[in-house]
């Protein structure tokens, strides 16, 4: 029994975070709208707007390659395994074993190396442009996100996501300067891997200062549906993975009763709600950066996570 | 006949070989049979070596009576030679079978058949010697044939140059090894490996032989700052023998290391780890970065061969300071990973020089800048080298990440140390292997991006054809082998856990008994990687994805021209290159560390000349430490010059001279 309700809670959990990525991305576009007095799009925009390049035809470049068109489900693929082991609303889930959070981590190193490799097929230079700068800011990305992931884990002695739910639910955690730290480097990380402003903006796509839009230029039809569900999740999964790290409340036990999976539920949904809308307001309020500013704005991610990390050797209670 | 007695027959077939090959002369028939005749040792070697794992690795020893008439020549097998064994076996029959179709196309085969297999026997002997004398004997043959291999191609002048530095730096190697071990054996001169390990040293004699072997074994395997040899060698050698050192020698390299760091020396105190660790780390950091600038295709993997020992080196520093400290099962689990990640490295690193050496083979070019779209043109060699690079990038579900990810599992335990320097100094060292880890994917999404994707830049790139099935062959054990150590990574653990247990006495956990095959270093509810299930969900979630758009979506496709903003060029120089792709990390790292500048050539207004815009990177290392110490050398040669115009009257004096010195100094000394 219990175990059947491990593998429907995992079942649920892969159907929700692809359900629910476009309404982020919605709902994060709308709030963005609205505080810049626009009516915006409906919620539901980004949901018609994968129905509709899913039904295109796909405008291929001459030149593309098979990596070009097995990339978009690649990318895909690699995004969502990632995401479905990220405890959203429960803790429980049946294979939150296979990859703790270095792996996940590296999962989305996947996804980006592949998506960064099918910039460069075509040979175009928006494509190499994109791809090379995505690159770089992944190299500052990536060594401050295993920092604040080395932070959390001194913490919780573990680096298993479900682990550390429990860990940080429990009331001897309290508040600590390091996980303060952590969390500050965590969102620069989101918002650069995300292409958010003010290190990518979304929205251009005839500026030099694109990065994630250029390498995604010569997609079209189904492969650029796949790509911007994978995006949408993506964002999706930063926001889960800050949730359940430095915001656990609320999330169910493992095989816990149906009320709390429902109260999970909502309450994983409200957070979403949170983390979407506190992330427009700090889009709007802030302006795009010069690429080659993007390396200051990582590195204080980069020494938060290391202050963070350092601060919990110093004395395991800060 | 004991494990030990079949390997010293495997060498002796390896020296008749070369013999052979010395026979044949030039012959064209010669190189496939030689090659082709070298398998059957090294498949010999490899499975003796697993054999000795799989059997809990008992010792085997034989006495030889060649070598110093009053020692003999010492030979054992025990479960740490057995896993070195291994590698060397698996490195070099595979890479045997990808030269029986490489070396067809080698210009005078004569240079490098008889130096090949006795390359292979000497590696072989290096890990077998049981005593100092042949222990550094079967060093220098290696290095020296080696050498030799390196300058195969002996006319082009890189390659004079590359070969003269190696044979200097593998000479002052050799020299730190005649001294660790002169330190080892101490004053009474026993030189078999059972008497030194007897040996107790005090904590500062210990500190120098780690130094020492730091310098011998480190700058043969690439360590900073010893490794300048190493981008030049192992380039311009023919890309078999490239795939041989890089893959397999560094290896033997760190075989030396490991059995005198960890087995002859004994104990070693805490505070000699951190320099191991930092220099390792800062060695990744350094090699990566170099590879990242460079756009010689060989070049640039020879600098990430530098990353990955940099990478094994601060495994095996986190292995010494949890050993000083007690925790056998931290040791273990760093040292496992360090073992993990030898193997791993020379399967993607022999996979990526050959991959390089099939293009090489199919354009005559190594410059990246001339290559592009090879994936059209060698799209099974692309597909391999695709696997190479995604495992050398340490990504997931792949053999890279999981050795990456149990060193970084190892860095984590790093809190129950109890010195707060340590404490202090693994975590900044963990910053930094992820930051290589980083720079590594955009390392070979940039040799793959440039080389094998996008348009031709280049005739020779546009007429590029698939290469023979031989090298087809090996490249694609070596893929597979990639993906098996990937995604069954307890499997190779257990098999290399007696390595393990004889250095430290103490393994990692037993990995095939968890559920699903999952990689569990410590406890489950600590950290659990599972390779298989990763793999088999992205295949799954990727494949239903595909058949449910195209089933229930749309499954038409058009070919049109490249969209590119509207603005598409024909021309495929204006593609992202090999130094524009490096540019941005340029911008951001090697300002300081390569002390890389622009520089935009204007002509005047009205010149009709060409703006030309130039980079310039400068090696601090080469510039600040050998450059300074040639520039000395040539001085006091300069100086000691004038002895040699003096009258017969001054020799004779100085003679003199120094006989009264010498005199003197004896009667002090008494």
């Amino acid at each position: 029994m219990e175990l059947i309700v491990n593998f429907l809670v995992q079942g649920v959990q892969m159907a929700l975070v692809v359900a629910l990525a476009p309404l982020l991305v919605g709902l994060v576009r709308k709030v963005k709208a609205r505080l810049t007095r626009r009516q915006g799009a409906s919620l539901i925009q980004p949901y018609r707007d994968i129905l509709r390049l899913m039904r295109k035809d796909v405008v291929l470049a001459e030149n593309a390659s098979w990596l070009f068109r097995a990339a978009p489900y690649i990318i895909f693929a690699a995004t969502w395994v990632a995401a479905a082991l990220v405890p959203t609303f429960a803790m429980g889930l049946q294979f939150n074993w296979t990859a703790d959070m270095i792996a996940i981590v590296a999962l989305l190193g996947s996804a980006r190396f592949f998506l960064a490799l099918a910039g460069m097929d075509v040979g175009t230079s928006f494509g190499g442009i994109g791809s090379s700068r995505e690159m770089m800011i992944a190299t500052m990305a990536e060594p401050a996100m295993l920092l604040t992931v080395f932070a959390v884990a001194l913490v919780a002695g573990s680096t298993q996501l479900s682990t550390v739910s429990a860990v940080m639910t429990s009331p001897d955690v309290g508040l600590r300067v390091s996980l303060g730290l952590g969390l500050v480097a965590l969102v620069i990380v989101a918002i650069a891997e995300n292409a958010r402003i003010p290190v990518d903006n979304p929205a251009t796509h005839l500026e030099l200062t694109m990065v994630h839009e250029a390498m995604v230029l010569e997609y079209s039809g189904r492969h650029l549906a796949m790509i911007e569900i994978a995006s949408a999740l993506k964002l999706l999964l930063y926001v889960s993975l800050i949730a359940c790290i430095f915001f656990p409340w609320g999330i169910a036990e493992r095989s816990d009763s149906l009320l709390n999976y429902a109260f999970g539920m909502i309450t994983y949904v409200g957070k979403l709600a949170v983390g979407g809308v506190l992330l427009a307001i700090f889009e709007t309020s802030v302006a795009k950066m010069r690429v080659f500013r993007v390396p200051d704005f990582l590195g204080a991610a980069l020494m938060l996570g290391l202050l963070g990390t350092l601060l919990l050797f110093v004395s395991r209670s800060l | 006949m004991s494990a030990v007695d079949l390997m010293i027959l495997c060498v002796g077939i390896f020296l008749l070989l070369a013999l052979v090959a010395i026979a044949a002369g030039g012959k064209p028939a010669a190189s496939a049979f030689i090659y082709a005749a070298a398998i059957v040792p090294c498949s010999v070697v490899g499975m003796t070596g697993l054999a000795v794992l799989l059997t809990d690795g008992a010792a085997s020893t034989t006495v030889l009576p060649i070598g110093l008439p009053w020692l003999g020549a010492h030979f054992r097998l025990d479960a740490l030679s057995a896993f070195f064994l291994v590698v060397i076996g698996l490195g070099g029959a595979i890479t045997s079978f990808y030269a029986i179709g490489y070396g067809r196309h080698e210009p005078e085969p004569h240079r490098v058949l008889p130096f090949y297999p006795a390359f292979l026997g000497a590696m072989v002997l290096v890990v077998l010697a049981d005593d100092a004398f042949s222990f550094l004997l079967s060093w220098e043959v290696m290095s020296l044939l080696s050498w030799a291999l390196v300058l195969a191609h002996h006319r082009k002048a890189d390659t004079q140059k590359a070969a003269y530095v190696y044979l200097v730096m593998a000479g002052f190697g050799t020299m730190s090894l005649l001294l660790a071990f002169g330190l080892l054996v101490g004053a009474d001169g026993g030189y078999d490996f059972e008497t030194i390990r007897a040996n107790v040293h005090t904590p500062a004699a210990a500190a120098i032989i780690l130094v020492l072997m730091l310098l011998g074994a480190g700058s043969k395997a690439g360590l900073a700052p010893l490794h300048v040899w190493l981008p030049l060698a192992h380039p311009a050698a023919p890309s078999h023998v490239s795939a041989l050192m890089s893959g397999v020698m560094t290896k033997v390299a760190l075989y030396g290391f490991i059995r005198v760091v960890f087995d002859l020396l004994g104990p070693l105190e805490w505070w000699m780890s951190p320099t191991v660790i930092l220099l390792g780390a800062a060695t990744a950091v350094l090699g990566i970065l170099n590879a990242l600038m460079e756009s010689d295709i060989k070049r640039a993997l020879a600098y990430s061969t530098i990353e990955n020992i940099g990478v094994i080196f601060a495994a095996l520093g986190l292995a010494l300071a949890f050993r000083a400290n007690g925790m056998v099962d931290e040791a273990a689990l760093a040292f496992s990973a360090a073992l993990f990640h030898i193997f791993n490295h020379m399967v993607f690193k022999s996979l990526l020089f050959m991959g390089a050496g099939s293009v090489l083979n199919a354009t005559g070019l190594r410059d990246l800048d001339g290559l592009g779209g090879l994936i059209h043109r060698m799209p099974l060699t692309s597909f391999v080298v695709l696997i190479g690079v995604t495992s050398i990038s340490a990504l997931p579900p792949l053999n890279g990440f999981a050795s990456e990810w149990l060193i970084f599992q190892s860095i984590l335990t790093s809190p129950n140390l109890p010195q707060s320097a340590l404490q202090i100094i693994i975590p900044a060292a963990g910053a930094l292997l992820a930051l290589a880890a980083a720079l590594a994917a955009a390392c070979f999404v940039r040799i793959y991006g440039v080389g094998f994707l996008g348009r031709p830049r280049s005739d020779a790139a546009r007429q590029a054809v698939e290469v023979d099935r031989f090298s087809l062959g090996a490249m694609f054990v070596l893929a597979s082998i990639c993906v098996l150590a990937g995604v069954f990574p307890g499997m190779i653990l257990d098999a290399f856990a007696p390595a393990v247990s004889l250095m430290l006495d103490g393994r990692m956990p037993v990995q095939t008994s968890q559920p699903w095959l999952t990689l569990v270093p410590i406890a489950e509810t600590r950290s659990t990687y599972n390779g298989l299930l990763v793999l088999l969900f992205v295949v799954f979630s990727a494949t239903s994805a595909a058949w449910a758009v195209h089933r229930f979506a749309s499954h038409r496709l058009r070919r049109a021209p490249a969209w590119d903003c509207g603005f598409p060029n024909a021309d495929p120089l204006t593609q992202y290159g090999a130094g524009s792709y490096a540019q941005p990390v340029r911008r951001v790292l090697g300002t300081i560390l390569l002390r890389a500048r622009e520089e935009v050539l204007m002509p005047p207004p009205g010149d009709p000349r060409p703006a030309r815009h130039q980079v310039h990177v400068k090696d601090l290392i080469w510039d600040g430490l050998y450059e300074q110490i040639s520039r000395a050398v040539n001085a006091i040669a300069t100086r000691m010059n004038r002895l040699q115009f003096l009258t017969i009257r001054r020799y004779l004096s100085l003679v003199m001279l120094s006989l009264v010195l010498l005199l003197v100094a004896l009667t002090l000394w008494n």
